[in-house]
């Protein structure tokens, strides 16, 4: 790389040169375009935010049924303004820290009952009200009143008092819970004035920008809030969000600039549109999974014989490429990944291996045809990955059959009172709740009906120890006793994948969820 | 009274009926669905004492003669209630997205009305012959193909391609007309494919059913030039049918363009009422499906006047 090629990026770095200009220089410099591209984006990104720019978003997961409260958010357009326009407690970095937000400093008691947060002082609601560690108790308080229906109140079942001291939100939890702070980053729990008691649709946050037009299904507008307390998020004067459910419309929003980035990139269309001219694709390795799930309890996947040979007879290379296109990481018959904190690498992983599945399959004693139910709501590909799962299987002597159930009613009639159908799981932000909510004997969902004594005592032990190499050693034996013994049969982990054009800059994946964990209007910049 | 007037008056009447028995109808179909509103609202931490509590506070506990008179009178003024899933005032949110919806069809209709008949009437002067044949391959072509992928494609070639048109749809009330228009120019023309070919069918084939008869055969030996006498003589006699099915595009493209709403991101009715419907709001689906139930009424009722009021036999009684 010459001088000369290193005058013309800073320019172009600084916007002094348009991008076709330079990439022309480049190649006349003899730098192909791709790695021109690279280093234009990183030299951009060196130069630090810029403030300015108005960002539009064209996103995937919006209804006309949406609303402004925190509690009813589900979807990924709420998910996106609730990050974008409120602050939690803390937020999950992208390697698994805690990053302290509107608490300012975090402590727990030695026996991880106690944990005291103390609030930021200085901090405005955007209607001008000051932040007290009341509206942090209170917001509490709502997410875990039964009747808010709020999506979080399965984690905040776990806490047994909320009280304020002074500028100080102290929590206590009935049993020890050493991963308490990666609760309260869940997006629900964006802190509203008294807690949104009184209102709480009125969409008064304290995140870095506030809300100008709220048309749910349709676009949400909102601007920057000039007196947010963190002046290194927020650079963009307006953030725009378009919902823009159909796959296809996406794509060509982005294409022809009326938004600068999408969510959910079809895997088989990934490709292509990074193609076009400007678009980078984002594909963020995170911890939803697709799964066939078989219910320990029930003939005839109560043979623990059974269960290993179809787990020996599942193609996981095969499906990951044909399925997910390479977007995504082999599953290892466990929910947990290495985009999991305290995730023990060293654990092996299950291949295809049909002889092996062949002498299971004889001891277990089964003959029959072994139903295995899905559908197209399951998760994307769910149909052909069950016929590629008969294909496998039928190599090593298991006879499948498939049956394909419709999409409406598949979550009440089939998932979860089946004993074999697909599934999808979303992932939860640490171990402990993953395993509470899908594998504990007292689970909500325990969708594989796997009931293990030992298993139990290790998740509650694990959950309120704070020795960080005992717990990686716990959940290493839990997560081993859930892939050899459980009804979990996890051939894939599915990426995020995102997309934006080059007017925007700052992309930093982020494993906790699509969109930089929805934070991507608040940690990007404007280019243009 | 003259008997035109006592037979527009029956039609009103009919329609009146039809829309009151359409109403009973919404109401008797959503009664029967498994569940109520509560529980629809409770969802899974439905409990017994939660149930009562919340139906008596929306008077569910009413009979339901009793509630759908009440329904029935709020929507008579304009009163809907407000959304379960979201707080909203229905009457509210709808008068937004029916007025997007009556915006994106009148510019298709602007256009695809008068370029049909146009066509049509074109296709008969030149019948049989390459303009006819053109125009019935290419409308057809357009109508046979599912609506996505005529949008994608016009997508493609509009948007992405040649940059001239917006892909995304999205209109709201800080625009201008031009801006409205520059917005909806991609759905309003595929709208405008979908719906022409049907039109022109028909127009082409009315207006050919009267080419056979004799005053025809008389207008032409007066030596009228044959548009002429196609779209004079010829027409006002067909107009019935093609009022017929005008009427029904139009209410189509009212009622029935959920999928291009979809693919170009339009703010209208269909997906309002779908997402709805997803999440078993039951008040709204029942406003809409009111809504949707008199347009459809009201635009047969006037496509029956004019085909009575064409008709001058009963116009001029003897």
């Amino acid at each position: 790389m010459n001088d000369e090629f290193r005058y013309h990026l800073a320019r172009a770095a600084r916007g002094r040169l348009g991008r076709r200009a330079f990439l022309g220089r480049a190649a006349a410099l003899g730098v192909s375009g791709a790695m021109a591209n690279t280093l234009l984006a990183s030299a951009v990104r060196a130069q630090g935010p810029q403030r300015g720019g108005d960002l539009v978003m064209g996103l995937q997961g919006g209804e006309s049924t949406n609303s402004l409260d925190p509690a009813l958010a589900l979807s990924q357009v709420p998910f996106c303004y609730l990050r974008t326009t409120g602050d939690t407690l803390v937020n999950i970095t992208p390697d698994g820290q805690i990053e302290p937000r509107l608490a300012e400093e975090i402590e727990a008691s030695d026996d991880a009952k106690t944990w005291r947060f103390k609030i930021r002082s200085g901090v405005e609601f955007h209607n001008g009200k000051t932040l007290t560690a009341e509206d942090c108790a209170q917001t509490l308080r709502r997410h875990s009143d039964e009747d808010s229906q709020s999506g979080a109140l399965g984690i905040m079942r776990d806490i047994s008092d909320i009280r304020v001291d002074g500028d100080t939100l102290v929590l206590e939890t009935e049993t020890a819970n050493a991963d308490l702070p990666y609760l309260l980053a869940d997006y629900h729990l964006v802190i509203q004035p008294d807690g949104g008691f009184d209102d709480p649709t009125s969409g008064i946050f304290t995140g870095p920008y506030k809300w100008v037009e709220d048309e749910p299904g349709v676009r949400h507008v909102m601007e920057k809030f000039e007196n947010h307390w963190d002046d290194s998020v927020g650079h963009f004067n307006s953030v725009e969000m378009l919902v823009i459910n159909d796959a296809t419309a996406r794509n060509s929003a982005l294409q022809s600039g009326q938004v600068q980035m999408i969510n959910r990139v079809e895997p088989r269309v990934a490709d292509l549109l990074s193609r076009a001219p400007g678009v980078t694709i984002q594909s963020t390795a995170g911890r939803g999974h697709y799964v066939f799930i078989m219910h320990c309890n029930t003939a005839p996947f109560d043979n623990a014989d059974l269960r290993m040979a179809l787990k020996l007879a599942i193609d996981r290379e095969d499906m990951l490429d044909k399925i997910l296109r390479g977007y995504g990481s082999l599953g290892n018959d466990m929910p947990i990944n290495e985009a999991y904190p305290l995730f023990d690498e060293s654990i092996e992983q299950r291949r295809y291996d049909p002889d092996e599945a062949r002498f299971y399959y004889e001891r277990s004693g089964h003959d029959e045809p072994i139903v295995l139910r899905t559908s197209d709501v399951a998760f994307p590909g769910a149909v052909d990955a069950a016929q590629l799962f008969q294909e496998s299987a039928s190599r090593a002597g298991i006879p499948i059959e498939i049956v394909r159930e419709p999409g409406d009613g598949y979550w009440s009639e089939v998932w979860n009172v089946e004993p074999f159908s697909a599934s999808y799981w979303s992932g939860r932000p640490v171990q402990d709740q993953m395993y509470s909510t899908a594998y504990t004997s007292n689970a909500d969902w325990n969708d594989t009906r796997f009931f293990n004594d030992q298993f139990d005592d290790l998740i509650t032990e694990a959950r309120g120890e704070l020795d960080m190499d005992r717990r990686k050693t716990l959940y290493r034996e839990a997560g081993l006793m859930v892939r050899d013994e459980g009804g979990l049969i996890c051939p894939m982990f599915n990426d995020f994948i995102d997309a934006h054009n080059d007017q925007v800059a700052g992309w930093e994946s982020n494993p906790n969820g699509d969109m930089m964990n929805g934070f991507a209007a608040v940690h990007m910049w404007s280019t243009a | 009274m003259h008997p035109v007037l006592t037979l527009v008056i029956q039609r009103l009447a009919l329609g009146l009926l039809l829309l009151f028995a359409a109403s009973i109808l919404i109401f008797v179909g959503t009664e029967i669905l498994p569940g109520d509103v509560a529980q629809a609202v409770l969802g899974q931490t439905a409990t017994e004492q939660a149930l009562a509590n919340m139906r008596a506070q929306m008077g569910l506990d009413q009979p339901a003669v009793v509630r759908y008179f009440q329904w029935l009178g709020g929507a008579l003024q304009g009163d809907f209630g407000v959304a379960l899933s979201n707080g909203r005032d229905i009457a509210d949110s709808i008068s937004r997205r029916l007025g997007n919806t009556m915006f994106l069809a009148s510019v298709a209709a602007v256009v695809a009305v008068p370029l049909a008949i146009f066509l049509g009437l074109l296709a008969v002067r030149y019948r049989d012959r390459w303009p006819d044949r053109l125009i019935s391959g290419i409308t057809l072509t357009s109508i046979s193909l599912p609506e996505f992928l005529l949008g994608y494609i016009i997508m493609f070639v509009f948007s992405v391609q040649l940059g001239w048109f917006p892909s995304v749809s999205n209109i709201n009330a800080g625009m201008s007309l031009g801006q409205k228009l520059n917005a909806v120019a991609l759905p309003a023309m595929v709208l405008t494919l979908v719906v022409l070919a049907h039109m022109m069918r028909m127009t082409r084939a009315a207006i050919l059913n009267v080419m056979q008869s004799a005053y025809i055969e008389t207008a032409e030996l007066k030596g009228l030039r044959r548009f002429n006498v196609i779209a004079r003589h010829a027409m006002p006699n067909s107009i019935a049918p093609i009022v017929n099915v005008v009427m029904l595009n139009l209410a189509y493209l009212v009622v029935g363009v959920v999928v291009i709403e979809v693919v170009f991101v339009y703010p209208g009715m269909g997906q309002y009422l779908v997402d709805h419907v997803t999440k078993r709001d039951v008040p709204v689906v029942q406003a809409c499906g009111l809504i949707f139930a008199s347009v459809y009424i009201g635009l047969n009722l006037v496509a029956d006047i004019v085909s009575i009021l064409s008709n001058p036999r009963l116009r001029h009684p003897k």
